[in-house]
Formats: structure tokens, C-alpha cells, sequence
């Protein structure tokens, strides 16, 4: 029988092979919109834990890798709601240290101005800006035509360019 | 749509050098956190879930059907009882 298909029927077998087939690209997928790898896993932990509490609605139209990806992308944006502003702060890898104070304080400029956007605006463009994910492979995971993660693009970087300029930065 | 792209590779720079690429790559197997809540937590199907499954389509339109029967002809309640 197809391993799908023996997902489907509640196989744990069959899910351990495909939790271990994919719990890496989940993993990366939500790490690059939450940017913090404790909260990556747990995240993780808890897609495929809906998964297969899901896995009898499993449309075979769609490919695993994507509906993992979708429900992947709902938890981690569900996160960055819930979470504290001043905890995302601490969470940004360290700056280098051969920045210069101006170019520290022109960095924290930025981050204070991308998390003034809303959760779904910073995921996008996370994965589009930031991480030069394709159009496509967002519109997927958001489960929206292309056309409208362009137009969540284009809006966070209005958005930005104005928090910047409020902030006394010229993009 | 020129001066838009460009905005937006403008931003898109900007962002690139105010947030360092992140290690992507999962550290360690997550797999027991899974059986442990595999194990902890056996799946619990609500009752309407378990009822929905067990009748099926026709049965439910056939009920729909006798409890409109009753509602509009009150009447014919002794006659569905005679007939179960």
C-alpha cells in the first residue's frame, strides 16, 4: 500500500517515515519566519502533531511537503501574534562586532521598524525580502494567489520605508 | 512598476543587512517529542465526530425527512410508531 495511503489509515510507521522525510524543511520553513530556533522546534513538534491528528482530511491532490507548509505557516504567524514585542528584540542573532555604533544603531532603526508591521506582513516578507523565498512557493504556504503576496510585499515595504523615515533613515 | 521594483530592492537590501541569515538546519530528531505526545495523549474523537461517522448521508435525510413529516402532519406520529 501507498505510504500515503497508510498514513491516512493511522500507520505510525508510515508517519514516522514521513516526519522524518520532512521535519527538516518544516523546520527551516518556520525558523525563517519566527527567527528563533526554540521556538522553530516547538513549532514543528506541533505541525506534524496536527498533522496527524488531521491526517484522515488529507487531500491526495496535494503534495504532503505543502499541506505541511500550510499548516506550518498558520502555527508560526498564530506565534508571532502571540508574542511578546521586546522578546522578538532579544532573539536576533548578536551583531557583529566589528559594526560601528552608527551602523548598530541604523540596524536596530530597522528591526524596531519591521516589527512595528503586522505578523502576517513580516512573514511575507521574511520569506520574500529576507530570505529570497519565491512568490510562488509563499503564495502556496499562505494559501493565496501570487499576485496577492505581491501586493503584501509592496505594502510592507511602504509601511517600512515610512516607519524609517519617521525614524530618521533614508532608505 | 520599474520605480516599485526598485523601492522594493531598495527595502529588501536594507532588511538583508539589518537581519543575519539564520542557521536553518534542524539540530537534533524530533521524533521522540512526537511519541511522547503519541503516548500521552491517545486522539480523543468527540461524540457528534463518532456519530457523524458511524450513520450515514442517507440515514440522516431520512430522518430529516420523518422529523419534517412530524413537524407538518403532527398527526402521523401514532402511524410512524405503528410502522417501527
Amino acid at each position: 500500500m501507498d505510504l500515503l495511503e497508510r498514513f491516512k489509515q493511522g500507520d505510525v510507521d508510515a508517519f514516522e517515515t514521513l516526519f522524518r522525510q520532512f521535519q527538516g524543511e518544516v523546520y527551516s520553513w518556520i525558523v525563517q519566519i519566527v527567527r528563533d530556533p526554540g521556538a522553530a522546534e516547538d513549532l514543528t513538534i506541533e505541525t506534524f502533531w496536527r498533522i496527524h491528528r488531521s491526517r484522515a482530511r488529507f487531500d491526495y491532490r496535494y503534495a504532503f511537503s505543502a499541506w505541511a507548509r500550510r499548516i506550518a505557516t498558520n502555527l508560526a504567524i498564530d506565534h508571532m501574534r502571540a508574542r511578546h514585542l521586546e522578546k522578538e528584540l532579544e532573539q536576533e542573532p548578536a551583531v557583529e562586532p566589528a559594526d560601528s555604533a552608527l551602523q548598530r544603531e541604523t540596524r536596530e532603526k530597522i528591526q524596531q521598524a519591521f516589527r512595528r508591521l503586522s505578523p502576517k506582513l513580516r512573514a511575507t516578507a521574511r520569506l520574500v525580502l529576507i530570505e529570497e523565498r519565491s512568490y510562488e512557493e509563499v503564495a502556496s504556504a499562505f494559501g493565496k494567489p501570487v499576485g496577492a503576496i505581491r501586493t503584501r510585499v509592496f505594502r510592507a515595504a511602504r509601511q517600512l520605508q515610512k516607519e524609517l523615515e519617521r525614524l530618521g533613515i533614508k532608505p | 512598476m520599474k520605480r516599485e521594483d526598485d523601492h522594493i530592492e531598495k527595502v529588501k537590501r536594507l532588511l538583508q543587512s539589518a537581519f543575519p541569515p539564520m542557521d536553518s538546519q534542524l539540530r537534533r530528531d524530533l521524533w521522540p517529542e512526537i511519541l511522547k505526545r503519541m503516548t500521552a495523549a491517545p486522539i480523543a474523537v468527540p461524540w457528534y465526530d463518532w456519530v457523524l461517522i458511524a450513520v450515514p448521508w442517507y440515514d440522516w435525510a431520512l430522518i430529516a425527512l420523518l422529523t419534517g413529516w412530524v413537524v407538518v402532519v403532527p398527526e402521523s406520529i401514532l402511524q410512524l410508531l405503528y410502522q417501527f
